[in-house]
């Protein structure tokens, strides 16, 4: 058994035109037995940054509250909100740090970045090494096969935030019920220049 | 043992509520050379007074330093102790890209170096710096410039003098300083200001004269460059 496996879960981000979206599976467990459904693995960092934690729920929380942290201070230093790209940069050292006793953690970043609003997705692995692709990113040690097998079928460059949706949506529910520690639903987020809109998914309850 | 004896901190406060020795850092600053500096829409201009002794020579010395590509910065006073800012200004500023992967603003900068300045007002067994610096860079939002005083006190400024003759000299700029200055008025604007307080002939072997425009690179002028800019003014 992998410590990454310990809890399940899933998370995959996508590019589309203007727009990004990131989704999740919802379970919560503890090897075979499932606590909650309605634990997504996605936080807010702020209106055009979210990020997405896969691997052991107790390092995610703690990780995402040292994000939190850092994001808040440097808010406050520099005056504006910080950009997605630096975030991941900023996530690849903190986690470097650990290099040698490491929080096991798979993040996955997405936002739109700069004053263009480009959209942006990047991922890394528990030790902090980024991946920065211009299609899709994904996370979830167990889910991870199956997530990557029905998103290079489905994704196509270009989708309008609709389009988008409905990719994500599909690809998330897919390659979750091909994996016994992950699903009980899903979250969809997009985002646009307008906001992000959230939609919940109902999956098999499995 | 003789150690405890330089523990405590040099800055204590008088009754008049005083932190004497930054008075007297300042005192330094303003017997030092003048320094001044002038913002335009599209740049700053960093200029300085380069007095030096016949012989020395004058090529191997600057006064103004580089920080990062695009921040520069001029003191007024101990030459040594501005040198020291400027290594920990540098440090500070790669140490900011290393974990951001964004180069540190100017804003940030100063306040960085501003808050090294006041370290030394409150620490045990140090002094204050004998400088007092400007600032000057161009980053993504804009041209921007700035004085630290030994106190750790930072300005954001249009213009600004310090050393010797800053009085006049801000007096000066004051007077001819407007908003629509582009970088090529700023910079004759800096060498009247300059010559106003200067005792004996100014040429281009004894001032300094540095730019950041709006292509963010800081470049310290020839003297051939700050000669033609002389002869340009006369």
């Amino acid at each position: 058994m992998s410590i990454l496996e310990y809890n399940g879960g899933a998370v995959v981000a996508m590019v589309g035109k203007d727009c990004v979206g990131i989704a999740s599976d919802l379970r919560f467990g503890i090897q075979a037995q499932t606590i909650s459904g309605t634990q997504p693995k996605i936080y807010k960092i702020h209106d055009k940054c979210l990020i997405g934690l896969a691997g052991l729920a107790t390092d995610n929380q703690t990780v995402f509250e040292k994000i939190r942290f850092r994001t808040n201070i440097y808010r406050l230093k520099e005056e504006r909100e910080i950009r997605p790209k630096t975030l991941s940069n900023v996530l690849s050292m903190m986690l470097y740090e650990k290099r040698f006793g490491p929080y096991f953690v798979e993040p996955v970043i997405m936002g739109l970045d700069g004053p263009d609003e480009k959209p942006f997705i990047s991922a890394m692995d528990l030790i902090g090494a980024p991946l920065l692709a211009e299609d899709f990113v994904l996370a979830g040690s167990s889910a991870s096969e199956a997530l990557y097998g029905v998103c290079e079928s489905l994704y196509r460059p270009n989708l309008e935030a609709d389009e988008l949706f409905e990719v994500l949506g599909q690809c998330i529910l897919s390659a979750v019920d091909r994996d016994a520690i992950s699903g009980w639903g899903g979250v969809v987020h997009i985002m646009t220049k307008e906001g992000i809109t959230s939609r919940y998914l109902k999956g098999r309850q499995d | 043992m003789g150690d405890d004896l330089y523990s405590f901190s040099l800055t204590t406060f008088s009754p008049s509520g005083k932190l004497v020795q930054i008075e007297y850092a300042l005192a330094r600053v303003n017997a030092g050379s003048t320094s001044l500096a002038v913002k335009a829409k599209n740049g700053v201009v960093l200029a300085t007074e380069k007095k030096l002794p016949p012989l020395m020579d004058e090529a191997s010395i600057s006064k103004v330093s580089m920080i990062t590509e695009n921040i520069g910065m001029v003191y007024s006073g101990m030459g040594p102790d501005s040198r020291v800012l400027v290594r920990k200004g540098r440090k500070k500023a790669q140490a900011y890209f290393r974990t951001y992967k964004e180069h540190i603003s100017t804003a940030a900068l100063v306040k960085e170096l501003a808050s090294i300045m006041q370290e030394f007002t409150q620490s045990g067994g140090v002094r204050p710096f004998g400088v007092s610096l400007l600032i000057a860079g161009f980053d993504d939002s804009g041209p921007h410039l700035y004085q630290v005083d030994p106190s750790g006190s930072y300005w954001a400024w249009k213009a600004s003098a310090i050393g010797k003759n800053m009085v006049n000299a801000k007096t000066f700029l004051e007077k001819r300083y407007n908003d629509d200055l582009e970088l090529e008025d700023a910079i004759h604007t800096a060498i009247l200001t300059l010559k106003e307080g200067f005792e004996g002939e100014m040429n281009e072997n004894n001032i300094e004269l540095a730019i950041v425009d709006d292509k963010r690179k800081v470049r310290v002028l020839t003297p051939a460059q700050v000669k033609d800019y002389i002869g340009e003014i006369q």
